[in-house]
């Protein structure tokens, strides 16, 4: 089984990756880019039987720094 | 004053940190990052810079997951004395036994350079050899110094006199232009800048002696 964990810095974080992005789509010609936000996707390859509960904690200890970033987890 | 530096694979300041506390009076013990226990009689824990991991997934997070870390956490949640220097405050701050966190510089560029830091508090170990209001010139070298922590808690680092060190000149984007940070007690202290790099005449600049030598008269062993 797999799961995908989606980790992105929180609202209210500045995302100094995410502007320099945003200034160069501006910058190529692609109006109307109000935002830009990068996070990252993780994937896991798990053994079967794997909770969703074991996953979160695995992005609460280390696969997130819940001071800065906030996760979701998709289970396949 | 007994030393311990930690090692993993990465550091890259761990032997200059290691002559700073020797020339200032220390005896030093390396420790590797898969030890599982620190050195007996210990005053204090160094936590040097580099770039752990390869600051895989974050900086500091897979050091703050490996086996001595968890004995550094320890030392410091039993009132031992530990520094941690630009990555080491990373990987001190991803243990929790500091609050925030150190984002990406607010200018994306790592910067190299000497920076003037305001001594914001000598009511610490470290800072005993200041005095508040000095503005000394220490080394930064990092990406990732942008320290972020939510408002409440500067609020509360600033109204407990747990800031060490501010920016003259934030260069990275730091919140409060916090450039150095105190765990509650005091004696856990980390900081962006590197006082290991000016701490000899040969480095150009001797303003992070005085941290060095403060801290030998005025350490007890948890």
């Amino acid at each position: 089984m797999k799961a995908r964990v989606h980790v992105m810095l929180k609202n209210g974080v500045l995302d100094p990756q995410g502007e320099a992005v945003r200034h160069a789509l501006g910058a190529m010609g692609f109006d109307g880019v109000n935002g830009v936000r990068q996070g990252k996707v993780i994937e896991l390859d798990l053994a079967d039987g794997t909770t969703e509960a074991t996953v979160k904690e695995m992005c609460e200890r280390l696969l997130s720094n819940m001071v800065i970033e906030s996760y979701t987890v998709e289970m396949s | 004053m007994h030393a311990a530096v930690v090692v993993f694979p990465g550091s890259n300041c761990d032997r200059d940190l290691a002559v700073a506390f020797e020339a200032a009076g220390a005896k030093v013990s390396m420790v590797w990052h898969k030890d599982t226990k620190l050195p007996d009689g210990l005053d204090i824990v160094g936590v040097p810079g580099g770039f752990s991991f390869g600051d895989y997934l974050r900086c500091g997070a897979i050091a703050a997951n490996s086996p001595i870390c968890n004995e550094v956490k320890a030392h410091a949640d039993r009132g031992g004395y530990a520094i941690g220097i630009c990555n080491g405050f990373q990987v001190l701050a991803e243990t929790g036994v500091l609050p925030g966190a150190l984002l990406r510089n607010a200018g994306l560029k790592y910067i190299c350079k000497t920076v003037g830091l305001n001594v914001v508090t000598s009511q610490c170990a470290y800072t005993e050899g200041y005095s508040v209001g000095d503005v000394i010139d220490i080394p930064i070298a990092h990406h990732d110094g942008n320290y972020f922590a939510d408002d409440e808690t500067i609020a509360r680092l600033q109204g407990e006199d747990r800031v060490a060190f501010t920016y003259t000149d934030n260069p990275n984007g730091a919140k409060g232009d916090i450039a150095g940070i105190l765990s509650a007690n005091k004696r856990v202290l980390g900081m962006m800048p590197h006082p290991e790099r000016a701490a000899d005449a040969g480095h150009g600049g001797t303003d992070g002696q005085a941290l060095f030598r403060a801290l030998s008269g005025v350490l007890t062993p948890a």
